[in-house]
């Protein structure tokens, strides 16, 4: 892997930035399967998006550019992405009055 | 110094992504995510990313965390009553799956020997750009060059997602 394609060409600060992008990412998913606040499950999609934008922010220093192109559009999909699932959240809460998503088993057999 | 600084953000970063999870408040939660936007922003500049860094703090830490922050007043879930922990069982089963997750991320990454300060040619290339064309310049000249289209589309999709927000939010006239 030391062909400057590796992880191995991003010196010191890039690797760790890969490891916090890991970690960051864990600790998402761990709120989503732990949590039944379904806007604390949301706020750990919004993590796990940021996570995904560290590494490809570490391996833009890399390949080029592409990488902070790439976060730039993530970055433009979340936001309407939190727009519509707040709003879908709203919908939600004015149905059952609560926003526990153990609640909403309309789609579960 | 620079090091210091990265691990600081780093180490920021983490903590308060684990505070924000662990938190029973959701405004609370919000507030720790805020923080954890800060840290990786700060990453971000740290790693040669300016105008990533200042999007990543007006639209993450600003504009989504206050539409997180409204949604918690308007619904008044601003008070912690209810404990929205799953049971022992899912939190086994949770803790599995992440502790694998995590197992699989790292094993990726160890092994891997930094070489010292990186100085690949495509990373050599962005750098003297950026000093030639100002870091806003660097990440405009393919955006409104080659990716113009997928800019266009994403255009779009906002549109959409404005149409169905408004759509969702209403009340029902049934």
């Amino acid at each position: 892997m030391s062909d400057g394609l590796g992880v191995s060409g991003l010196g010191t600060p890039g690797l760790i930035a890969l490891f916090v992008s890991a970690i960051l990412f864990t600790i998402g998913v761990i709120g989503v399967l732990l949590r039944r606040n379904a806007i604390i499950v949301f706020m750990c999609i919004e993590l796990m998006l940021n996570a995904a934008n560290i590494s490809l922010v570490a391996f833009s220093r890399l390949h080029g550019i592409e990488g902070q192109i790439f976060v730039f559009f993530v970055m433009a999909v979340a936001a309407a992405e939190a727009a519509v699932g707040l709003a879908i959240i709203i919908a939600i809460f004015r149905h059952y009055e609560v926003v526990d998503l153990d609640r909403f088993r309309a789609l579960k057999w | 110094m620079y090091d210091f600084l990265f691990q600081t953000f780093a180490a920021t970063a983490i903590l308060a992504a684990i505070i924000m999870v662990t938190r029973k408040n959701p405004v609370s939660s919000v507030i720790f995510l805020v923080v954890v936007f800060f840290a990786t922003s700060g990453m971000f500049l740290m790693l040669d990313a300016h105008y990533i860094a200042a999007i990543n703090l007006i639209l993450y830490g600003g504009a989504i965390m206050v539409l997180f922050l409204f949604v918690i007043m308007l619904l008044n879930l601003g008070h912690a009553d209810w404990s929205d922990l799953r049971g022992p069982l899912g939190g086994m089963f949770g803790g599995a799956i992440a502790i694998g997750f995590l197992g699989v991320l790292v094993r990726s990454l160890v092994g891997n020997t930094p070489a010292t300060p990186s100085a690949t040619p495509a990373g050599e290339a962005l750098r003297a750009a950026a000093a030639e064309q100002g870091v806003i310049g660097v990440v405009a000249r393919p955006l409104f060059g080659e990716y113009f289209m997928v800019l266009q589309v994403t255009g779009v999709l906002l549109l959409a997602s404005i149409v169905g927000t408004i759509l969702l939010a209403r009340r029902s006239r049934g």
